[in-house]
């Protein structure tokens, strides 16, 4: 397998990491952008998906949103963007676009974590003589952290691999490995674009997974 | 006169672009459904025999489902750059990844189905001497259909989406014109794409939904019958 070998000696070359077109830059721009994105999502999606849980309203508008972003291709989205003032702004198009679709499975999630928290569980809560904001913060926050986990793990898996086809818009990120590759037609350097690329959307799954499993022992653990 | 001025002045709508690039437009859409479909289709083909091998074999549910999740997570631009050595730049190499991502969504769905079939319809027809293929076909698949359908649209919904980026390789439907048009800012051109994309996919799904009706009128006569009472 030559392309193999090319790709390792590609990934292994000093000179392919630094510059500003080089690797190295390319994962900074990344996880700059994957972070601002995820951080901004959370801040709008976690506080409403939440407070209509707690509500119970607003279910359909939760699906709804979870269904239409899947219907609209992130590509499609870039270059609406892309051809718009908006492309004189720096990373701003990517970070847009990762927010708006990382904002349906955060909101999804934190709604239906919230609401399918046994409801007898709910009314003890209120017969103890629990307020709303008492029975939100001890009993639904605590018993929808698992369904939250999941909805932040599928956010955030989203958002690296959509800051990937920002590449093909001409905007800064670890896809730009790949399409600069393609443009020279090096294939080696395609491939080991892609391998960076696939490498950190495991890595940060995996991560989340880890985070998740030492937080659920620390919530399960009895206090005192 | 006005109507072509649009073109010069790069409107986002326009109708002298919708005229005069119908054609264009008509192509890109036909390779657009074509590779879906075949997507859809192929993904199928590989994720029934995969649940099927599940739920006779549950050990090896955590593998199969596992490795399917995993492929679900690498990217798109990345899936396609890493099957460009096997399978170069061609329609096949777009197909192979959306089916490799549709197999995440389609086992679960068969697996979905094959779950909601109740035991005793299942015992039922084997005291009637069902065979296991029969029972497979004629009892279990028409009983699993609304949560099969459902991972189908599902699954259709998210390739449509998905097909776009096959435009790296020159293989992605409407993507390719969204592609096209972005060296010049030619804003009509990427709104109609991305417009006719997002219509693709609500216009699939409703077709499915409606073969999904006609082939379990059953759930209907159900509801119809409850909802009267």
């Amino acid at each position: 397998m030559g392309i193999l070998a090319d790709t390792w000696t590609w990934l292994t070359t000093g000179a392919n990491w630094s510059g500003e077109s080089g690797a190295g830059h390319r994962l900074a721009e990344h996880l700059y952008v994957s972070g601002t994105a995820l951080l901004l999502a959370c801040a709008l999606a976690l506080p409403l998906g939440l407070w209509l849980g707690h509500l119970g309203r607003g279910g359909t508008v939760a699906v709804n949103v979870s269904n239409a972003g899947r219907a609209v291709p992130v590509f499609a989205v870039l270059a609406l963007f892309m051809v718009s003032p908006l492309r004189n702004a720096g990373y701003v198009p990517t970070v847009v676009a990762l927010v708006l679709f990382a904002i349906p499975p955060l909101l999804t999630h934190a709604y239906v974590g919230v609401r399918e928290v046994d409801r007898a569980v709910v009314e003890a809560a209120r017969g103890m003589g629990m307020s709303g904001g008492q029975l939100f913060r001890g009993v639904e926050l605590p018993l929808a952290r698992p369904m939250l986990m999941t909805g932040l793990r599928s956010a955030a898996v989203q958002v690296v691999a959509t800051a990937t086809v920002a590449a093909m818009v001409g905007q800064g990120g670890l896809g730009r490995i790949i399409t600069a590759g393609f443009h020279t037609y090096d294939t080696p350097q395609v491939v080991a674009g892609a391998v960076l690329v696939a490498l950190l959307a495991l890595l940060v799954e995996a991560l989340l997974v880890a985070a998740d499993r030492l937080l659920g022992r620390r919530a399960a653990r009895p206090k005192g | 006169m006005a109507a072509a001025n649009c073109l010069v002045t790069n409107d986002w709508i326009c109708g002298a672009y919708l005229r005069t690039r119908s054609q264009e437009l008509t192509d890109a859409t036909l390779q657009h459904v074509g590779i879906t479909v075949a997507s859809v289709l192929l993904g199928l083909l590989v994720a029934f025999p995969l649940a099927l091998l599940v739920r006779a074999r549950p050990r090896f549910a955590g593998p199969v489902l596992g490795l399917t999740t995993l492929l679900y997570t690498i990217p798109s631009l990345a899936m396609f750059s890493l099957l460009l050595p096997f399978l170069g730049l061609s329609s096949a190499l777009v197909v192979t990844g959306l089916v490799l991502y549709s197999l995440t969504i389609l086992v679960r769905g068969v697996l979905a189905g094959l779950a909601a079939v109740p035991a005793e319809t299942r015992e039922a027809a084997r005291g009637m001497g069902y065979g296991s293929g029969r029972l497979l076909w004629e009892v279990e698949l028409p009983l699993a259909l609304p949560a099969l359908m459902a991972g189908i649209r599902m699954a259709t919904v998210s390739t449509i989406a998905l097909t776009t980026v096959g435009s790296l390789v020159g293989r992605g439907g409407l993507g390719n014109l969204i592609e096209e048009a972005l060296p010049t800012f030619f804003k009509a051109q990427v709104l109609a794409a991305s417009v006719l994309c997002v219509l693709l996919a609500v216009a699939a799904d409703l077709l499915l939904l409606g073969l999904q009706r006609l082939l379990t009128p059953w759930t209907r006569m159900r509801a119809g019958r409850a909802g009267g009472a």
